[in-house]
């Protein structure tokens, strides 16, 4: 069990019960295919061009896998250039040690209301919950972020986090919710309630909370990407701002936030562009007249100097969180993200959350996948999704020489080992194995679909036909000798 | 130093050393290139797609263009930065406050001064930009001094004046030709439409917390 703040690490998980009760909801599944066809559809036409695609790509992944190979040294570039203009930088090698920097400065400065830009570092901490429990209101701003909040919910998609409700729901929860709201449907109009509530909210707000989408090394600037202009007001209205980052979001030069910002709002949402890139090198400077006074960063490394030791399972790393790979998932389509109890959901976080929380303990994740490859096809940096997930399997039931992976090899079971070892010896001896097969071909109809093993099977599917004779069988029977 | 920097940056120097990773090639972008009168035309396509609106306007006539649209719209007031030349301009085309005009705020004070209004009040913000962007649509802003960070975020309209002839092609030429890739701006920004959401059912609703309107006086 974790320590109280130290993010999800500590939660009970089940899976297989969560992802079991998802696709009996057929409102949810309702919502997440409409979703992403939705979404699917609008990346698709802005890659219309396959040529540009498959070349901004590879720049896209060549500029990820260079950064990455550079990570410590580009920290500390950040790092410098982050001071030398003027603001200050935190490092935190745990959600709790991350929590614990954002609320002494918080209480430093007295700060009490605080409002919120989206950020999945900060769900990573559990951070609203954690000031929550020390008397200061974090409110989210984002839309989607502010609607699950409200419901007391988790995102379930890391850039669209309501994607999981409709505006039926929606229309009831701010009946209920919003004070002065009164029960409509009409989109316009709720977003314009949010936008009331959240206007007073960033007019009287101590401090802004934000995320970052890249960090640029060398010039110490912070890119935000947003379309709301929630993210401005956080990080623009109040005295304090404080970014949140996980330390694999740095990029060596600005240049090379051009074309990453491209993949991103154009895999995210189908967007060319998106209505705000706001560009942050310094707090309030000399004759301005707004902007935060302070400006702090929160380096967070909660696993990832870990992830990074391994050549291969560092790609994880180069992610740019666009969402593509969950929007293409027929497995995330169909069970939601809140069913991977994580904070990262889909494909990407088949491969992330195992490898952050321990492989043993989220061993069922890199098992979501029918390994069809489409997340992988639709990386903007070519991360090798499935790959990964073959790997983590592995990882879970067998501790490699020399793994780094967290908790490798907890998750063996002995049924399983048994039951490989015991196909290893049968199929090592061809007496057996003919025996085996003869045996299977004859008498697999007479197995009783109730049978334990085959039941969970055959609740939900067809039962498996063996055929009446093996291929090796009918072979020899054409006179094909030594099969 | 703080313990948790040492460890991490320890942790990442323990990984096995990776190979040297070639310079990125920023070809595909670069080749984007259009004429001067392209130039404008996508810029205006893709911004009209998001709902922002245009004035045309010629070099010496904008102050007037913009009055005018001001009144038309019957806003009460607008806020502009003092500090710079087309903020003076402004302000000499502007009519005395009487019945009926619509009044010129400059943004001159600190904020702190000023919140209520800004949040309460004021009907419109003016300000400049530095360029556009033709492949995507886009304003590029540095606010500062003269022209504060919240004058284009927190009044209800944005009006913001682009000049034709300094339309760039991509993003990546404009960080290198406004310098921001060697020292940016305390605050830069691209700006591609008026405020929006898509967070409820992914149907669009523009105006959620920035402007609701954002409109481009063009200047041929």
């Amino acid at each position: 069990m974790a320590a109280e703040g130290d993010g999800l690490a500590g939660l009970e998980v089940d899976f297989l019960g969560a992802s079991t009760r998802a696709l009996a909801d057929p409102q949810l599944r309702r919502n997440f295919r409409r979703a992403m066809d939705g979404l699917m559809a609008k990346r698709a036409a802005l890659f219309a061009d396959p040529a540009e695609w498959t070349r901004l790509r590879a720049l896209g992944a060549g500029i990820r896998a260079r950064n990455l190979g550079r990570l410590p040294e580009l920290l500390e570039t950040l790092e410098r250039s982050l001071i030398r203009n003027g603001m200050a930088v935190h490092w935190a090698r745990t959600p709790l040690e991350a929590n614990r920097i954002v609320l002494e400065l918080l209480r430093a400065r007295g700060a009490t209301a605080v409002v919120k830009g989206k950020s999945m570092v900060s769900e990573e901490m559990g951070l609203n919950h954690y000031l929550a429990e020390h008397g200061i209101e974090a409110l989210e701003s984002d839309l989607g972020e502010y609607i699950i909040q409200l419901d007391g919910e988790m995102p379930s998609h890391i850039i669209m986090p309501a994607i999981h409700k409709n505006k039926d729901q929606i229309a009831r929860l701010f009946s209920q919710r919003i004070k002065e709201a009164r029960y409509t449907e009409e989109v316009d109009e709720l977003t314009a309630m949010a936008r009331a509530v959240l206007r007073r909210k960033f007019e009287a707000a101590d401090a802004g909370l934000s995320g970052v989408n890249f960090a640029v090394a060398e010039t110490g600037t912070l890119c935000l990407v947003e379309n709301e202009g929630n993210g401005r007001m956080s990080t623009h209205v109040p005295a304090l701002h404080i970014a949140l980052m996980g330390l694999e979001k740095v990029v060596e030069r600005l240049d090379e936030v051009a074309p990453l910002y491209s993949l991103l709002t154009r895999s995210a949402t189908g967007q060319a562009i998106s209505t705000y890139l706001n560009l942050i090198s310094g707090p309030r400077g000399e004759g301005e007249l707004d902007g935060p006074r302070e400006v702090h960063v929160v380096i967070l490394d909660n696993g990832r100097s870990r992830i990074f030791q391994d050549p291969e399972l560092a790609a994880t790393l180069a992610c740019i969180r666009c969402g593509a790979c969950m929007n293409h998932c027929p497995v995330y389509t169909r069970i939601g993200g809140h069913a991977y109890e994580a904070v990262y959901p889909g494909p990407i976080g088949a491969i992330l959350t195992p490898q952050v929380e321990g492989v043993g303990r989220r061993h069922e994740l890199p098992h979501a996948s029918s390994l069809c490859g489409a997340c992988a096809e639709v990386c903007p940096v070519a991360i090798p999704i499935t790959h990964l997930l073959i790997r983590l399997r592995r990882e879970a039931g067998h501790r490699l020489p020399g793994t780094s992976v967290a908790g490798a090899g907890t998750a063996r079971s002995g049924l399983e080992a048994l039951g490989w070892r015991v196909w290893g010896w049968v199929l090592g001896h061809p007496a057996v194995y003919r025996c085996a097969a003869w045996c299977a071909t004859r008498c697999w109809r007479l197995l009783p679909a109730g049978l334990p093993g085959l039941r969970a099977w055959t609740r939900t599917r067809s039962r498996p036909l063996a055929a009446r004779r093996s291929l090796g069988e009918r072979v020899r029977r054409q006179g094909v000798p030594r099969v | 130093m703080s313990e948790a920097r040492t460890a991490i940056l320890a942790a990442l120097r323990a990984a096995p050393p990776r190979g040297p990773a070639p310079a990125p090639d920023f070809a595909v972008i670069g080749e984007k290139r259009w004429d001067a009168p392209e130039r404008v035309a996508r810029l205006r396509r893709a911004m009209a797609a998001v709902k922002t609106e245009f004035l045309d306007a010629g070099p010496g006539d904008w102050p007037r263009v913009v009055l005018e649209w001001v009144q038309a719209e019957r806003l009460p007031n607008l806020l502009y930065g003092p500090g710079t030349a087309e903020g003076r301009a402004l302000a000499a085309a502007w009519p005395a406050p009487g019945p009926g005009a619509p009044r010129l705020l400059a943004y001159d004070r600190p904020v702190e001064a000023f919140k209520g209004d800004l949040f309460g009040t004021v009907a419109a913000g003016f300000t400049t930009t530095l360029g556009g962007l033709a492949e995507t649509g886009g304003l590029l802003l540095a606010p500062g001094p003269a022209e504060p960070r919240l004058l284009s975020l927190v009044p209800p309209v944005h009006l913001a004046l682009l000049r034709a002839d300094r339309i760039f092609d991509t993003l990546l030429q404009a960080f290198r030709e406004l310098g921001w890739n060697r020292e940016p701006p305390a605050n830069a920004l691209v700006v591609s439409g008026p405020s929006k959401t898509a967070d409820i059912e992914q149907t669009l609703a523009y105006g959620v917390h920035g402007p609701k309107r954002l409109v481009v006086v063009l200047i041929n």
